[in-house]
């Protein structure tokens, strides 16, 4: 399990690996919507949780159909679903390879830009808090996504379609996490959902990912 | 006494079906129509909502069948997994439209009845919310059934996807309501005591509410006919190729 | 530790292939499979690799005994010949993959990129995996696809190498692999019957034509 966790980091970082796309698409949001809504310090700091939530909750997104669909393509999943690891267990490393080379920088790298959106003062703490818990709800819902689709040609947008409205609970509670944060007031309900959602998430659906893959493979 | 899983064979399905199905498109044709015409003409008007109030003898029917179709949907699915009856799948296909359709129809007189009442077409309230997120569910698990070409496959996913999206979508009703309090008023037939709806507004109610569940079987039934007609066809298709 | 298939059935995409297929394999044994295209050797292969399920029959040895490998090597191009090979070996927990690397005349191109190597290096890279998976049973579809004439003859030493240490190996191929040892079986006869009700295997018996 560790090697294929090795593995996929390694790809990841390598040149062609994807690593830093979604960093960059969050980047590039967070200056883009500024310059659509205006520069009013107001206006965007009412936002901020917000745009930072959507934003990486986009950014997670963009890399999902990478999670299986490369390793159906050379064969590799084929290979691993004969192997001695178990498919759930193969689906839960690559949601953390994942999350290792999406969510986490995206966490990591959301205070910056939390600057740029004139984010309010006490709501940084649970900014980088919320996206840590978040994420890996994201990566795992999404993993669940990408097998349902891993077979299917042009199966990305399709894959959007089925994910964003399983996102819905992650991200409300994320983003009011951190508005309610930025309002100074107390975060810890939204922040505990937003953890049960995510265990949940982690101890369920490779389950139904396994299942969907399997299905996929036959 | 016969076992309800004999319905699972499609030959008995398609001869019980081929009676159900009429039968019971006109009673809910019947029901609807009465149901509307003395909910519509024969009521009292409210006195703050005054006439506009009586397009809850289509809302509510509609919103109420969108979560039933769902709910349906769930138990079909389950079938299909447990215990592998190809008519279980075929009707959850067959039911999604129809769901889709309903809470399509449970927003749009939601809107007409909010513009009047709130003065704006739509409000982020928890309801709404959560039944648009409810047609983004319908549209995926259609989508997922309409990409994949070999039908067991397409079922068996379809239905993970709604054994895992009814768990999301319970989530999002309460995301929705922890995340706006909302200006929608309770429901609309709560037994609750307090603030009750009068019987002679009740009774179409209730008619429009049957007549909407059967307008729902017959649909449904009709769709998954016309899947297994479909099956067979293809079927008959894949055969003569073989043969060739 | 023996492979025996008893009256299986297959199918793909709906479709049956093959039907009443019987045979064993033990140690020390080769067998190759013949049978024009379409005949459902990959089918059937996959079928005992656990990859889909069968229709009908008994497979006797569990998927976890054999090692699988298709048309694609499962290859990352940007990893090098070594840490493909050793990321396989340790999946199958084996850390040793120089005699792998040695038995395919891969050493020389250890440090070298996948995605700089001709397609029959590749697979010469796909087949060492065989080596590292430590399993008893090689279930081949295709193994020499793209490799010339000298690499067949190393490929065939290393399965009767295999062979030689208790080893045994499942081999769809159209070429002579240069093992007289290995038993030829052909699919031909296992052709499966479309049967009447195609399409509604799930479906209680009595179709009949009443859809139409």
């Amino acid at each position: 399990m560790i090697a294929l966790l090795i593995r996929d980091l390694r790809l990841a970082f390598r040149a062609g690996g994807g690593f830093g796309l979604g960093l960059g698409f969050f980047l590039i949001l967070a200056v883009l919507v500024p310059l659509g809504v205006g520069p009013d310090p107001a206006t965007l700091g009412l936002i901020a949780p917000g745009i930072l939530w959507v934003g990486a909750l986009l950014a997670c997104l963009l890399s999902l159909d990478r999670i299986f669909a490369l390793d159906h393509e050379d064969g590799s999943l084929d290979l691993l679903a004969t192997s001695p690891i178990p498919l759930e267990g193969v689906v839960a490393i690559k949601a953390l390879a994942h999350w290792i080379t999406t969510g986490l920088p995206l966490a990591l790298a959301a205070p910056v830009l939390g600057i740029l959106l004139n984010l309010a003062a006490p709501g940084f703490g649970v900014l980088i808090v919320s996206l840590a818990l978040g994420t890996p709800a994201l990566s795992m819902i999404g993993a669940f996504g990408a097998a349902l689709t891993v077979g299917l040609k042009r199966g990305g947008l399709l894959m959007s379609l089925l994910v964003l409205p399983l996102y819905m609970p992650t991200l409300v509670f994320g983003a009011q996490a951190v508005t309610r944060a930025a309002q100074g007031l107390d975060a810890a309900t939204p922040l505990l959902l937003l953890s049960g959602i995510t265990a949940g998430s982690v101890a369920l659906l490779p389950f139904a990912a396994a299942f969907a893959l399997r299905i996929n493979l036959r | 006494m016969a076992s309800l899983w004999e319905y699972a064979n499609p030959v008995k399905f398609m001869r019980l079906s081929g009676w159900l199905m009429p039968l019971s498109a006109v009673l809910a044709a019947g029901l609807i129509v009465t149901g509307l015409i003395w909910g519509l003409f024969f009521t009292a008007e409210d006195y703050r909502m005054g006439s506009s109030v009586k397009i809850i003898f289509i809302h509510v029917p509609s919103a109420l069948m969108a979560i039933n179709a769902w709910a349906m949907m769930l138990i079909a699915s389950l079938i299909w997994l447990i215990r592998r009856h190809h008519v279980s799948a075929l009707a959850a296909k067959a039911a999604a439209p129809v769901g889709a359709a309903m809470t399509m129809i449970a927003l749009m007189t939601g809107a007409i009845w909010g513009q009047p009442m709130w003065g704006t077409w739509w409000a982020w309230d928890p309801r709404l919310t959560s039944f648009l997120i409810l047609f983004l569910f319908y549209l995926g698990y259609i989508a997922l059934w309409s990409a994949i070409d070999d039908a067991d496959t397409a079922a068996d996913l379809t239905s993970v996807l709604c054994l895992v999206g009814s768990v999301f979508a319970i989530l999002s009703r309460y995301a929705a309501i922890f995340w706006n309090q909302g200006l929608h008023q309770g429901a609309s037939l709560s037994v609750a005591p307090g603030e009750r709806m009068d019987l002679s507004y009740r009774m179409p109610l209730y008619l429009c509410m049957i007549g909407f569940g059967l307008l729902f079987l017959a649909l449904v039934l009709a769709g998954t006919r016309t899947e297994i007609r479909a099956r067979r066809a293809r079927a008959l298709l894949t055969r003569e190729r073989a043969r060739a | 530790m023996e492979l025996r298939v008893t009256e299986l059935a297959c199918a793909r995409g709906g479709l049956p292939l093959i039907e009443g297929l019987s045979f064993a394999v033990g140690p020390g044994e080769a067998l190759v499979l013949r049978g024009p295209n379409g005949s459902g050797k990959t089918t059937l292969l996959r079928t005992l690799a656990g990859l889909q399920p069968a229709l009908d029959g008994e497979i006797s040895c569990p998927p976890e005994q054999m090692a699988y490998a298709a048309h694609a090597d499962g290859l990352k191009s940007t990893l090098s010949v070594r840490e493909n090979l050793g990321f396989w070996a340790a999946i199958h927990g084996v850390s040793d993959i120089e005699p792998a690397l040695e038995a395919m005349n891969l050493r020389d191109l250890a440090d070298r990129q996948a995605q700089h190597l001709s397609a029959g290096q590749k697979r010469r890279l796909g087949l060492a995996r065989l080596i590292v998976t430590g399993r008893w049973l090689w279930v081949l579809d295709e193994p020499t696809v793209s490799l010339d004439a000298a690499s067949v003859a190393l490929f065939a030493g290393v399965v009767r190498a295999h062979l030689a240490t208790g080893g045994a190996a499942l081999l769809a191929t159209h070429i002579d692999l240069g093992l007289p040892e290995a038993r030829v079986l052909d699919l031909g006869p296992y052709k499966a019957e479309i049967p009447a009700d195609l399409g509604f295997g799930g479906f209680d018996g009595e179709n009949g034509g009443a859809f139409l």
